[in-house]
């Protein structure tokens, strides 16, 4: 049964990734990421982590798709254009070293996981559970936590003054088509 | 439930770092509320007194080491010199920003903090022992500088730099993540003194070793990212010439000098048990990154584009130090940084003196005849290209000789060998912009403005470049107790 | 897990599914009947006795109007939308509980232990340890179904009606995770079946509405917001979106947006009486169980405390159904941008503010009960103050305040003098 959802799962996140790639509208190709974000929650919960499960469809489906989708389509970029590329060369190129970066990825999770069985860090004992992750982050991982803040803040910040500027400005701005 | 506890916390130990933060934090406030409009420049004035306070209070914990924070952050004496080297760098960039920020129409008061949270990440690059706190420590310090990049908002090359600088950025932090999470994987931790006991237990067989390889991999294709090491430094020259050019300034050597600093930590402290594996791949992009940095800098005409390809060129050469994991490199290392860091910001000191309103074209024919108009702007100009050249009596001089002699000892002889041939490559633009200045006429005319800030940082960097070449020794000294507690 | 198991829980997911979308049709009905009332008209009240089949009217209505796809529309995100909207609102309840009705061993002690060891409870589908993360991350992926119908329909007015409801549903859903956040905080919990648990007064605990009032006004401004209910209801300004992001969609996808609003309203009512009114308990319920076991047997036992819980439960929610129906009657809707100002900068602030109040208060006062008293009095404290603040306009129209200028300017007799000379020359 397991065993089964996962295939079904796994298909499905294949589908949605790929799919993705060679859609040519970018709304659609915010969908298909949607679809593969969704079965990759689905993964986690057949992993016995419902925690990771919904912070997979807050954080990503919820909160990053949505802005993705929003500045699509305020930029109205659905349509890919169809503009030649000035360097030929890039896309094969990026293409080869794309696979070649599966390839080490892949080599690395296979053979590291035929080696010896992974040694356990701190999150194994009580993997998923809130509470657990809750105190962990609290304590042992309090600096990173609290850094964290920091950074936010600062983008925050950021957001302000560079849009705060925009605003000031968007007057003496010649209404230009770029 | 029992309550949570929270491990002992030594905050002294991060007594800098929490003066540049809270600083910053309640300058953010105190500029909304207390500065009024127009008299903003005060707030550059809060920041750099903020900036010379957190080094002031570093100053009593030279004596003092240890870790904190489950062994997350730890204060030594090569961290605490790099916190003042930042510092130094922080407060002189302000400088810099004063007056160039209502020159251009794009002042805000947001700066100088956002300035300051950027000098609190470098801290935490420079204190941090953990890949996860190393991770923040360069996602501060990159968020910020997404922001001070695009600071010139509506002029398109800053938009354009800005935009570059955050999605590459973003794919390096990517990579970095990944190197964490499979080293992680592989080791079970993300310490970096854990990592290297774990080295130091297994006996190391290439073949189980796939996933901490390729984890450490990610993670150095992270660092070169930051550091614009090639292959991966295409950003760099158009992101130098579209920012500001005090953030280009900053970034030049800041960003550059806190992520060598941490790469110097994670390479030599986690990753000592592959060195056989890291050596070669970072010679060579050492190499390459010397040869094509300094080969890129011969064609440009655009002096902020020469700069940054100098600095990619530069950043080949403090390579050096930190591939020879010995006292000896990390010597050169911290000396090298601290000699390129002023030495780089007077010479964009002066280009922003040269910077007209609005203009973004800072051509090298602009220095055309620069001595008969101003004869101190060229000296120090000049003081500046010898320096970066490495001509004798200037502090670029003594890098380059202890990083060369640091590598040839260590047994990278080949290495210096490169890098002294680039540098006579490298001579020839600077010094083509030193013959500009004094032996030709000036090809149109260019005002300079010079003011207090610009001033003091053009006259602080040049009398310090030329003391630290001139008398060397008690520098040297430094940074060779800077590396007691570091223990090689 | 056997076949039986998942036989049961497809039978549980196919009639909370039906009873639900019941429960949205005669909504409609209760919602019109009830407005008129308060409007002093009738409502509707000609098919079947008293109005009673007029939902399954309007279904057949629905089903055989005709169904149109625009020309120019973005044809299966068009067709996507819909669905899009009505599985969020379906799959929330997975983990809210109903009532209790233990089916293993028909034990009813079990609906009343705080580990829930030897429970099977056939009235809650998915008893997960993350359930009010799980209520959260569902809302949050809400947001797809209006946006994409907005933009599919390739129709402008659909497009600003789709943009509008995301940035509002984005807004608020801050200030509802922060109240949210303040009720994990109380309970110590995400599970929903011991938030339930942990309201019982029998248990040392107390209905989450005393300690958490600033966190349950918040939750319902917010979730009120969430669901785009009156007077929050800018999605669908008729006057000025021409019906907004459902404006090309007609038939049944026009139905399922419908279905998918009021479902949610459902929902969010369920949660809130989860979170804030004890849930499916109410006082002696434990002892009806017991009376019932001694009484008739174990099953009959289980049984009847299954049976009276989810009344119970069913009878709160109409309570708050009603609530809304009666705020639709009596708020007009906001303008814009005070939504966007009511969000940002007084409930989350406020939202906020709970949690601090929260967490300082559970630290420093060691009786929980007691503690939720404190609480209450904060947050009684902290609305009044809120509330002599709002510093929101007299609504003062052109007319009237022509008439304060000139009033203000010169004196009456002037004027009248004014107006006689005026009158003169005409």
């Amino acid at each position: 049964m397991d065993v089964l959802l996962f295939f079904v799962t796994a298909a499905v996140a294949l589908v949605g990734a790929i799919a993705m790639l060679v859609s040519r509208n970018a709304v659609h190709s915010a969908l298909f990421l949607l679809l593969n974000f969704g079965a990759m929650a689905v993964l986690y919960l057949l992993l016995q982590s419902p925690f990771l499960f919904t912070i997979q469809l807050t954080v990503y489906a919820g909160a990053i798709m949505v802005l993705f989708l929003f500045v699509v389509m305020l930029l109205g970029a659905e349509q890919v254009e169809d503009t030649p590329d000035r360097i030929a060369w890039q896309r094969p190129l990026g293409i080869l070293l794309g696979v070649g970066l599966l390839g080490v990825a892949a080599a690395a999770s296979l053979r590291g996981a035929a080696g010896q069985p992974a040694p356990g860090g701190e999150a194994a004992a009580s993997f998923g559970n809130p509470a657990e992750l809750g105190a962990l982050l609290f304590t042992r991982y309090l600096l990173p936590f609290e850094i964290t803040g920091v950074i936010l803040l600062v983008a925050v910040v950021g957001v302000v003054v560079l849009n705060q500027r925009g605003r000031q400005q968007a007057p003496a701005k010649p209404p230009a088509g770029d | 439930m029992e309550p949570l506890q929270i491990p002992p916390v030594n905050l002294i130990l991060l007594a800098p770092l929490l003066t540049v933060v809270g600083w910053a934090s309640a300058l953010l406030l105190v500029d909304v509320f207390l500065i009024p409009e127009g008299k903003k420049k005060l707030t550059g004035y809060l920041a750099i007194a903020g900036l010379l306070v957190a080094g002031l209070v570093g100053l009593p914990l030279w004596n003092v080491s240890g870790s904190t924070f489950s062994g997350m952050l730890v204060l030594d004496r090569y961290s605490l010199s790099l916190t003042w080297i930042f510092v130094i760098v922080g407060a002189l960039s302000i400088a810099m920003a004063l007056d160039y920020l209502p020159r251009h129409g794009i002042e805000q008061g947001e700066f100088y903090p956002l300035i300051m949270f950027a000098v609190a990440g470098m801290i935490l690059l420079a204190q941090g022992t953990d890949l996860i706190v190393l991770f923040l420590g360069i996602e501060a310090l990159s968020i910020t500088l997404y922001i001070l990049t695009g600071f010139a908002y509506p002029r398109l090359t800053s938009e354009e730099a800005a935009m570059k600088y955050l999605v590459l950025g973003a794919f390096a932090a990517g990579f970095f993540v990944y190197g964490i999470a499979l080293v992680y994987g592989a080791t079970g931790t993300t310490s970096l003194a854990g990592i290297a006991e774990f080295l130091g237990r297994q006996t190391l067989v290439a073949e189980d070793q796939t996933l901490l390889l390729a984890g450490a991999g990610m993670v150095l294709i992270a660092f070169s990212f930051k550091t614009a090491l090639v292959p991966f430094h295409m950003w760099t020259p158009d992101v130098y010439e579209g920012s500001p050019t005090p953030v280009a300034a900053f970034m030049s050597v800041g960003t550059k000098g806190a992520a060598l600093a941490a790469l110097l930590r994670v390479l030599a402290f986690a990753f000592e048990g592959v060195q056989a594996y890291w050596l070669p791949v970072l010679a060579a992009l050492a190499a390459i990154t010397m040869v094509v940095g300094n080969l890129g800098a011969l064609g440009q005409t655009n002096v902020k584009r020469m700069l940054a390809y100098s600095s990619i060129g530069h950043a080949g050469y403090i390579l050096l130090g930190i591939m020879v994991a010995s006292e000896r490199g990390a010597e050169a290392f911290l000396f090298y940084l601290l000699a390129y860091a002023l030495t780089n910001l007077g010479a964009f000191g002066v280009v922003i003196a040269l910077e007209q309103q609005g203009e973004s074209v800072w051509s090298i024919e602009d220095f055309a005849g620069l001595y008969q108009r101003r004869p101190m702007l060229a000296v120090a100009m000049a003081l500046f290209m010898f320096s970066l050249a490495g001509v004798p009596p200037t502090a670029g001089f003594m890098a380059k000789f202890f990083i060369f002699t640091a590598a040839y000892e260590g047994g990278l002889g080949w290495l210096a060998l490169v890098g002294v041939i680039t540098s006579a490559i490298a001579a020839y633009f600077y010094l083509r912009v030193v013959v500009k200045m004094f032996m030709q006429e000036p090809a149109r005319e260019v005002q300079p403005e010079l003011n207090r800030g610009l001033n003091a940082d053009i006259i602080i960097a040049g009398v310090a470049t030329l003391l630290i070449g001139l008398v060397p020794t008690p520098f040297i000294f430094l940074a060779q107790q800077s590396l007691v507690a570091l223990g090689g | 897990m056997s076949w039986a198991d998942i036989l049961i829980l497809v039978v549980q997911c196919f009639v909370i599914t039906l009873a639900v979308t019941t429960g949205f049709a005669y909504l409609t009905l209760f919602e019109r009947r009830v407005l008129a009332r308060l409007q002093n008209r009738v409502g509707p009240n000609r098919a079947g006795p008293g109005g009673f089949l007029q939902p399954a009217a309007d279904a057949v209505k629905l089903f055989f109007k005709e169904d149109i796809v625009p020309a120019m529309a973005d044809k299966p995100v068009y067709l996507l939308a819909p669905a899009m909207a009505v599985i969020p609102a379906l799959i929330i309840w997975a983990v809210i509980p109903f009532g209790c009705l233990n089916i293993a061993n028909w034990d009813y002690r079990a609906c009343f232990s705080a580990s829930g060891e030897g429970l099977r409870n056939i009235l809650q589908i998915a008893d997960i340890n993350v359930g009010v993360l799980y209520i959260l991350a569902v809302t949050s992926i809400g947001v797809y179904g209006i946006t994409l119908a907005g933009w599919a329909s390739n129709n402008k007015y659909s497009m600003l009606g789709g943009i509008r409801s995301s940035a509002q549903l984005i807004s608020y859903e801050l200030a509802l995770g922060c109240a949210v956040l303040s009720v994990v905080m109380t309970y110590g919990t995400l599970s929903t079946r011991e938030i339930v648990y942990l309201q019982g007064w029998s248990n040392g605990g107390i209905w989450g509405i005393v300690p958490q009032l600033l966190g349950f006004v918040l939750f319902m401004i917010a979730s009120t917001a969430e669901v785009v209910r009156a007077p929050f209801d800018l999605v669908e300004a008729e006057q000025e979106l021409a019906g907004g992001y459902n404006t090309e969609y007609g038939s049944m996808k026009f139905a399922l947006f419908f279905m998918a609003e009021y479902i949610k309203l459902i929902a969010v009512s369920a949660i809130a009486v989860t979170f804030f009114f004890g849930g499916w308990r109410f006082p002696g319920l434990e002892t009806l169980g017991r009376g019932m076991t001694e009484l008739a047997g174990p099953v009959v036992g289980s049984i009847v405390m299954g049976i009276v819980s989810l009344g119970s439960f069913l009878l709160k929610v109409v309570i708050f159904l009603f609530i809304s129906v009666w705020v639709r009657a009596s708020w007009p809707r906001l303008r814009y941008d005070r939504l966007m100002d009511l969000g940002w900068k007084w409930l989350l602030p406020l939202g906020l503010l709970n949690i601090l109040y929260t967490a300082v208060v559970y630290v420093l006062v060691p009786s929980q009960r007691l503690a939720a008293f404190v609480l209450l009095g904060l947050g009684l404290i902290t609305l009044a103050i809120a509330g002599s603040f709002s510093s929101a306009p007299r609504p003062v129209d052109n007319v009237t305040y022509v008439k304060e200028v000139v009033r203000s300017s010169t004196g009456r007799e002037e004027r009248d003098h004014e107006l006689r000379e005026s009158a003169k020359g005409i």
